[in-house]
């Protein structure tokens, strides 16, 4: 669905649910996820599908685990080298 | 009679649970409440339908807690018919946790007090040891060192409620007449009342019910009763949502169903001010996450400041105007937990046009200067 305008000049590898995927030095957490393609998150109450809409920290479709901690804003979030991005199936689990 | 035209001042919990059981008896009901500036109780409160704890020292008031959480799951039922809104209402039973013995202690000598003062069988909770709480609820601090469990607790979405009974009583013909200041109440020329409201309107009535929350003092004042309310405020606390967790409410910690988790509540005389205070957000977080660690991680994403509703000794007050009969007052704090009652309960006595024996101890007679 969104394609790169360019090649990126520097890239980092980060782990999407588990697997190593490249993105773009400065990418956005919420672009690497676009950029992987369909299926964004699931919303906690009732399941629907759901993608960032805005992009610039308003709407909270974004939300997204990253390093552990759930409900982040994929788009308010830079991507660094290793960094642990999981897809929000629901709300989080807590660890009691 | 049924087609006593009834008049209602206030439309919060109290005023649309009672305005909704005199439009389920057929009676004509015009609704009359503030604007939206108003101060609610009725928005701003913690949900929970709880009866342990209520009525020390006033059996009438546990009897009536007793009874309304009795009526409660018809009451959802009907609602939910009737609105469509389903108000989230379950009653697995709520536990009031004690993070040290003396606190467990307190705690057990009121409730034992309180189910000696109650008829044998009509009250009854348990003393949860630590080991046994652990089945009930994950997740607790090393401090907690046991609970009180009552089965007679339960909680609702409080918004969900107060939206339901509007619902359901604009549905059984009820008219609500919002953001309109009742200022007068008079008797009519043709009989009955004729309560005037700021922008000049005249609304006539056979009954006139006063439930206007901290509005009460001055309207009942009108009609030569002593309703002593004043506003205690109370912060809340609430979570970003997680997958369920606790199955059953706390007094100061619950789980709503759309997952977020509400922590409350302090108490303060600041009179009618409903701002928020780090230092008081502070120490209700910090309260509850000794009883439950799991929630530091958890992000906060609402506060709020709510005005309760207080008498006195902390009892509703059920009434009816000597001077103006025909005309009644309801109100006080646990109005969610007292919302069925009030609802198919006094709303039968005012449409009776006497206020049943049961309640004879919740009148405002009991603030009476003794001469
Ligand atoms: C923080 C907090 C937590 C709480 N937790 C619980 C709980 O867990 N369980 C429980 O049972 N209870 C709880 N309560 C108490 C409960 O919220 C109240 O008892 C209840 O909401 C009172 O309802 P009410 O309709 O009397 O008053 P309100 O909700 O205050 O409504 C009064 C209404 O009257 C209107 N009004 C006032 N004056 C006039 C006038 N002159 N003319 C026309 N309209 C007027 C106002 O516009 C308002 O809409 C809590 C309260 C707070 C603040």
């Amino acid at each position: 669905m969104f394609r790169r305008r360019a090649a990126p000049a520097a890239t980092v590898t980060v782990r999407l649910d588990g697997e190593a995927v490249a993105a773009a030095a400065g990418d956005s957490v919420a672009a690497v996820l676009l950029a992987a393609g369909a299926d964004y998150r699931r919303h906690g109450v009732g399941g629907a599908a759901r993608a960032p809409f805005c992009m610039i920290g308003n709407c909270h479709d974004c939300l997204v685990e990253v390093d552990g901690v759930a409900n982040r804003q994929g788009c308010l979030v830079t991507v660094a080298e290793g960094m642990r991005i999981r897809r929000m199936r629901g709300k989080p689990v807590l660890a009691t | 009679m049924s087609d006593a035209r009834f008049i209602v001042i206030g439309g919060g919990v109290v005023g649309a649970a009672i305005s909704y059981g005199l439009a389920r008896l057929g009676h004509p009901v015009t609704m009359i409440d503030g604007a939206d500036d108003a101060f609610r109780a009725s928005r701003a409160n913690f949900g929970l339908v709880w009866v342990q704890s209520k009525g020390l020292g006033k059996p009438d008031y546990a009897a009536w807690s007793r009874r309304s959480a009795a009526l409660y799951e018809d009451f959802r039922a009907e609602l939910e018919d009737e609105s469509g809104v389903d108000c989230a209402y379950h009653r697995p039973g709520g536990v009031t946790l004690a993070l040290s013995d003396d606190e467990l202690e307190e705690q057990v000598a009121i409730l034992g007090q309180i189910r000696g003062e109650a008829p044998a069988g009509e009250f009854e909770f348990e003393v949860v040891e630590r080991a046994q709480l652990d089945n009930m609820l994950p997740g607790l601090g090393p401090e907690v060192v046991g609970a009180t469990y009552s089965a007679h607790d339960g909680e609702t979405n409080s918004l969900f409620l107060l939206h339901a009974l509007h619902g359901a009583f604009q549905r059984r013909g009820g008219a609500y007449v919002q953001g309109h200041h009742v200022t007068g109440i008079e008797a009519a020329a043709g009989g009955g009342y004729a309560v005037s409201t700021a922008d000049g309107t005249v609304h006539t009535g056979d009954r006139v019910v006063v439930a206007a929350g901290l509005g009460n003092q001055e309207l009942a004042a009108r009609v030569g009763l002593e309703v002593p309310v004043r506003p205690v405020q109370g912060q809340v606390i609430v979570t970003e949502r997680a997958d369920p967790l606790l199955s059953m409410p706390t007094l100061n910690v619950k789980q709503t169903r759309e997952g977020t988790f509400m922590l409350g509540a302090s108490q303060a005389e600041v009179d009618y001010d409903i701002t928020t205070d780090a230092a008081v957000l502070k120490r209700i977080a910090a309260r509850n996450l000794r009883a439950f660690p799991f929630l530091s991680d958890l992000r906060v994403v609402r506060s709020w400041a709510g005005l309760r509703v207080m008498t006195p000794d902390g009892f509703p007050i059920y009434d009816q105007s000597p001077s103006h009969p025909g005309i009644f007052i309801a109100t006080g704090h646990s109005g969610v937990t007292t919302a069925a009652a009030h609802a198919y309960v006094l709303a039968d006595y005012f449409s009776k046009g006497e206020i049943g024996a049961e309640l004879a101890g919740l009148s405002s007679a009991r603030f009476h200067v003794q001469a």
